[in-house]
């Protein structure tokens, strides 16, 4: 057995069980984000793809590479966009202090980005219940 | 110079997916983990690039405009109720990439291509292509352009365990003899196909298990890239991808009660009210109650544990639902939310949805938390929420459930549930919860009632 296809048996095994380890302590409250972190990072295929739509092997080849080039960039950049997108609404109980903080003088960006998201995803809210500017959980 | 740029690159893009995951297992710490995932992925693709083989990138260009373009625009206009479906499409992508790679690779390295490295495109173009159409398949399912009901016919997984049969051993021919090019073809098309076949007798209901299976293979089939192309960047962050998928997988299956087989092979909730229909067919007495009667029980509630489940995506509930808990919690009682590992169409779905809605994370409970407090609880709110409530997982030895953990909303001292109408669950199981006397039914599509409840409930509180 050749040297590399060693090692990387090795690098797999190891890989996995710390994949293991460290995902089953992700607590279920972050099991989407999770799965949306590792799409983005599944899209490490573009290392693969990157080769075979650069380096001129042919029409066929440049072909299959650039649509899976294109594939794994929407996943990545995709992916973690997302994944941030998400993981900004997690906040804990009392995330925003009483007071005005130092940062919560007007709308953050975060909260402008948040609002034009919302309006996609559900009707416009209503007037019965005023929510207070939250801090995003950070 | 670059013998020593590259590697180290990928060296340091797979320490940094493992630092990122291993950030997500923390509220405090996920996003700097998304951040560090993210420099990763920057160091695999700049040690690519400036790999010797790449000598054309004009087409490398155009692929990352288009793919940036519409990964962000998805990324920015998904709305959070359609997050299953997104992450089911992705998987296809993932899936694609690595097909495609696998394809380009044998047809530009065959015919002296080594056994071990055959094996690996062999098995890279397997699990890709049967990634790729499960997962558009699930995507259907999920997005409802596809019935969401299980469909089966007689001999079933036979037929489908042939085709994959057939499939894995052409692929076996062709490791042995790498020059037999027309093979090559029949695998990819046979993977294929079995990813369609695989995915039309699962239900909606078992879409978590399924997703996160098909993750888990994603990941594999860039583990197999990375023995092809001897990149260990791929190898690490395909054992990442494949052990999450797993893992989740194994978790969605325990919180069901049953095995992997059963979810892939069981057609599990198919017309399977027969039984139902059989046993029970007289009409039962359920008390309905108006909005207004349930928001005048809740003025009085101290604590209130709400449970939701798929019906409060579907009616994308999740802010309504947020204002009647501020109300509630103005009101004086304290506020929980319990989820059942596989509420939703994904692990984590209403996590997301409560986090949208601005719920804090640390008012929402998993299942083991907060089962023991349903006793001390004055009201149980379920929300679009069936089988994971139904007693039966725990008395009735010839239900389907039996044995399924499940939210023990019964012991509440009293129970609402919101529901549009008496229709069995996924399932197809008659919830018995539903005819006890402690329990209310509300009926009505969730967001309304959520309002109505909001409504009546301020109306309440200031008389």
């Amino acid at each position: 057995m050749s040297t590399a296809i060693e090692s990387g048996l090795y690098v797999f095994l190891l890989a996995s069980f710390v994949g293991f380890e460290v995902i089953r302590r992700v607590p279920p409250l972050f099991h989407t984000p999770l799965m949306s972190l590792t799409n983005a990072v599944a899209g490490i295929s573009l290392v693969g793809s990157l080769v075979v739509a650069g380096s001129d092997r042919g029409v066929v080849s440049t072909l299959l590479g650039t649509i899976a080039v294109t594939a794994s960039t929407i996943n990545v950049v995709g992916g973690f966009l997302i994944t941030d997108r998400m993981l900004k609404m997690f906040r804990p109980r009392d995330a925003a202090p009483k007071g005005a903080g130092p940062g919560s003088a007007g709308p953050s960006a975060a909260d402008w980005l948040r609002a034009r998201f919302r309006r996609g995803a559900a009707a416009p809210a209503s007037t019965t219940v005023t929510v207070p500017t939250r801090e995003v959980a950070r | 110079m670059n013998d020593y740029v590259v590697p180290l690159c990928y060296l340091a893009a797979g320490g940094l997916f493992i630092v990122g995951l291993k950030g997500i297992t923390q509220p405090k710490t996920a996003r700097r983990g998304l951040q560090a995932a993210e420099l990763g992925m920057l160091f695999a693709i700049v040690g690519t690039l400036v790999n010797k083989e790449i000598v054309d990138f004009r087409w490398i260009i155009l692929a990352f405009v288009v793919g940036s373009a519409i990964g962000a625009l998805m990324a920015v206009f998904v709305p959070m109720t359609a997050m299953p479906q997104r992450i089911a499409l992705s998987h296809a992508f993932g899936a694609l990439a690595a097909g495609l790679v696998g394809t380009a690779e044998y047809y530009h390295r065959q015919p002296e291509i080594g056994a071990f490295t055959m094996t690996a495109i062999t098995l890279e173009v397997l699990l890709g292509f049967v990634t790729f159409t499960g997962s558009l398949m699930a995507f259907g399912k999920l997005h409802e352009i596809l019935p969401g009901r299980p469909q089966v016919y007689r001999g079933q997984n036979v037929v489908n365990l042939a085709t994959f049969a057939v499939a894995a051993a052409a692929g076996v021919w062709l490791i042995t003899d790498p020059s037999k090019t027309f093979l090559f073809p029949v695998i990819a098309v046979l993977a294929a196909a079995f990813g369609v076949m695989l995915i039309i007798p699962i239900g909606g209901a078992d879409m978590p298990t399924v997703i996160s299976l098909l993750n888990s293979y994603a990941g594999l089939s860039s583990v197999a890239m990375g023995f092809a192309l001897d990149n260990k960047a791929l190898i690490i962050a395909g054992a990442l991808d494949g052990s999450a998928g797993f893992l989740l997988s194994v978790i969605m299956c325990r919180a069901m009660n049953r095995s992997f087989s059963n979810v892939l092979f069981g057609a599990f909730g198919q017309a399977d009210t027969s039984a139902a229909a059989a046993g029970v067919v007289e009409e039962r007495p359920v008390r309905s109650a108006s909005t207004e009667e349930a928001a005048m029980l809740l003025e009085t509630a101290r604590s209130v544990i709400i449970v939701p489940g798929y019906g409060l995506a579907v009616a994308q509930a999740q802010h309504r639902i947020r204002e009647l808990a501020d109300v509630l919690i103005r009101n004086g009682a304290e506020v929980r939310f319990a989820i059942h590992p596989v509420a939703g169409r994904m692990p984590g779905h209403m996590n997301v949805l409560l986090a949208e809605a601005d719920v804090p994370y640390d008012q929402i409970l998993d299942m083991d938390e907060i089962n023991a407090d349903f006793a001390q609880t004055d009201v149980a709110l379920v929300v679009g929420a069936n089988d994971v409530t139904n007693p039966a997982a725990k008395t009735n030895k010839d239900s389907p459930i039996y044995g399924m953990p499940i939210l023990d909303v019964e012991s509440a001292r009293t129970v609402m549930v919101v529901k549009r109408g008496m229709k069995a669950g996924f399932a197809g199981v008659e919830n018995e919860l539903y005819y006890q006397d402690k329990t209310l039914m509300i009926f009505g599509d969730a967001k309304k009632v959520a309002e109505g409840l909001v409504h009546d409930l301020e109306a309440t509180v200031r008389a």
